[in-house]
């Protein structure tokens, strides 16, 4: 089973999030997905200033074998993206839980943070999807 | 090598050369090229071996076995093409009046009436180009069909997880948004989910059955009586409608529109991406929004039926009556076939599947839906050889074209973990069936003893393994001279 830091929250969809103590929080991908989908070639992010919603598809990553929609982790409104993917979609397999950050977003609702997953919560959902 | 880099300058092919040049002086100067296009100067020989072996490089149906889930790769007759290749339809022009286009009107109506009776549908429309085009022409009945209502709050598709891809792009294509039900663990739709979703918001649900995972949906009656009682529609795909030719109809299982893919199901072609046929049918409240033209027939002659007598018609989708060299070959196929070869056709691609199955599994392959007998097609997983010896899907899908055999459909449908979905058809003898799991119990072994022999492959084709990662980021697809070439 992959390290899952446990600074970090997560959903079932295998989005991560982290905190950033300041009312934003980062989003990416976990390891576990990008081993599933293997090479990325390609990312869609959301564009600075679009509000998104908790559950919502705000992206794509798209691989050799597949393309999937990123979902939302928290509603608020983005405030950075990763610029760097365009050209190197490649970080993401590199680096999930670092340097492959997607994008940040400004809390509209904190305690949607409470609902995610903790490392243990998302481990239980890749032991099950194992069995 | 491309015939570009086969060229030499000043070298000819005398066979291929104009015999004058034309004079074109109405173009005006200002828009004429400078200078010619750049062309490969070959010589006619070279041309010839050229594309000779460009295609004996080819896989197809008519060289390998192609066991390409979901696609129904099945053996394209001759018959089909030799009677479709009459000189009266070849000769026939699209604009021709009526009176002139008996024959070929009389053979589409047939098909029309055969797609009609095969399907349990109301009525059918041949226009649509391609099985892409057949959904869209669908979902856009059923918007029409809402609009025409008054009931424009419907705003939502259902699409179970287990969907082709195109399912969502089609209702996305008519503005509408995507809601993706689940499969529960023995391939069937998730009805507690399905329940949840369904509401005054819901405009339809489109439905593959059987499933892309090889199993036929059991409730398919409670779940068009859960839709039709929100208020919905059910579109039927007919991409895996090989399994039930002849035996259940989309119709009776409570359809109300369906996409007929005509080089799967009725073995025109797949050639090259087209040309295709996707005609659509639909029940009696769809009728009136199919998209024309239709034929009709008065009992004594054949008539076009256009926008005219059709106002509330979707319209449209192609030139003409849609590609109608591909519908008179699957109108020869199922002539060939009748009744009774239709539901040999279900027959022997379901107990091809089902052989497969067992005979796979029997050497130890692992099966994504145990409990479930297959229907024309079914997924194994190579989850366990992908960790106990690192040789994944694709590493054994890429050997098999070193055995002969074109590689299943892989990691599709994405629910099932390192999956191979694999559809023999009802065309291959039982040799060939045995073959591939021959094949694939020996690449098995191989993978065991030496498995970068697996990693690798292939390793008996014009190319070796293909970097589709590098491909994908760099794309590059347009031949540029070499800059001595200059």
């Amino acid at each position: 089973m992959s390290n899952l830091p446990a600074d970090l929250k997560y959903t079932k969809s295998h989005e991560w999030v982290r905190d950033e103590g300041d009312g934003t929080v980062t989003v990416g991908i976990t390891d576990h997905a990008q081993e599933m989908l293997g090479d990325l070639v390609f990312v869609e992010l959301p564009e600075v200033g679009d509000s998104v919603d908790a559950g919502g598809e705000c992206g794509v990553v798209e691989s050799v074998k597949a393309a999937s929609d990123i979902f939302c982790p928290v509603s608020g409104e983005v405030v950075e993206v990763n610029g760097e993917l365009a050209d190197a979609p490649e970080t993401v397999n590199q680096d999930a839980f670092g340097e492959g950050w997607l994008f940040k977003v400004k809390l509209s609702d904190p305690a949607e943070m409470a609902g995610l997953l903790d490392n243990a919560g998302y481990e239980a959902v890749l032991a099950e999807e194992e069995h | 090598m491309l015939i570009f880099e086969h060229s030499r300058p000043g070298r000819r092919a005398t066979a291929q050369a104009p015999l004058q040049r034309e004079e074109t002086p109405a173009i005006p100067d200002a828009m004429r090229r400078k200078r010619p296009p750049r062309l490969p100067e070959v010589s006619e020989m070279q041309a010839v071996r050229h594309y000779t072996r460009l295609s004996q490089q080819n896989f197809s149906i008519d060289t390998h076995f192609y066991p390409l889930g979901s696609c129904t790769m099945k053996y394209n007759p001759r018959g089909s093409n030799a009677l479709a290749m009459l000189p009266g339809f070849l000769a026939r022009h699209p604009l021709a009046p009526e009176s002139h286009s008996q024959g070929v009107m009389a053979c589409l109506y047939d098909l029309q009436e055969i797609l009609k009776e095969v399907t349990g549908m109301q009525a059918v429309s041949l226009t649509p180009a391609a099985g892409a085009q057949g959904e869209f022409a669908g979902v856009a009945m059923i918007r029409a069909y809402h609009d025409s209502r008054g009931d424009t709050a419907r705003s939502e598709i259902l699409v179970p997880d287990a969907a082709h891809g195109t399912n969502p792009a089609s209702a996305v294509m008519c503005g509408y948004k995507v809601r993706e039900i689940p499969t529960d663990a023995d391939g069937d739709v998730d009805l507690d989910a399905l329940e949840e979703a369904l509401g005054p918001q819901t405009a339809g649900i489109m439905l593959t059955n059987p499933s892309t995972l090889g199993v036929f949906e059991r409730r398919i009656a409670e779940i068009a009586q859960r839709v039709h009682a929100a208020g919905g529609l059910l579109y039927y795909d007919g991409a895996n409608l090989n399994a039930i030719l002849g035996k259940v109809r989309p119709g009776d299982m409570g359809f109300d529109v369906i996409h007929m893919n005509l080089h799967k199901t009725f073995s025109t072609p797949h050639g090259g991406g087209g040309p295709g046929a996707g005609p659509v049918g639909v029940s009696e409240r769809l009728e009136p929004f199919l998209p024309v033209p239709l034929v009709a027939y008065d009992g004594d002659e054949y008539h076009w039926v256009t926008e005219k007598a059709r106002p509330q018609s979707i319209g449209r989708l192609s030139a003409f009556g849609g590609n109608v060299g591909v519908l008179l070959r699957a109108y020869v196929y199922a002539r060939m076939l009748g009744r009774e070869g239709m539901s040999r056709v279900a027959d022997y691609s379901t107990l091809n599947a089902n052989y497969l199955l067992k005979r796979l599994t029997d050497a130890g392959f692992e099966a994504a839906y145990p409990n479930r007998r297959a229907t024309h097609e079914f997924i194994i997983t190579l989850r366990r050889e992908a960790k106990e010896l690192g040789v994944n899907t694709m590493d054994f899908a890429k050997r098999l074209l070193d055995y002969g055999m074109h590689a299943p459909t892989t990691y599709f449908p994405l629910l099932v973990p390192e999956c191979l979905l694999i559809e023999p058809t009802e065309t291959e003898d039982p040799e060939t069936l045995d073959a591939f799991v021959e094949a694939m119990v020996r690449i098995r072994e191989e993978a065991e003893r030496t498995p970068d022999k697996v990693k690798t492959a292939p390793h008996s084709l014009p190319v070796r393994r293909l970097d589709d990662v590098r491909a994908a980021r760099e794309l590059d697809l347009a031949w540029q001279p070499s800059a001595a070439e200059g």
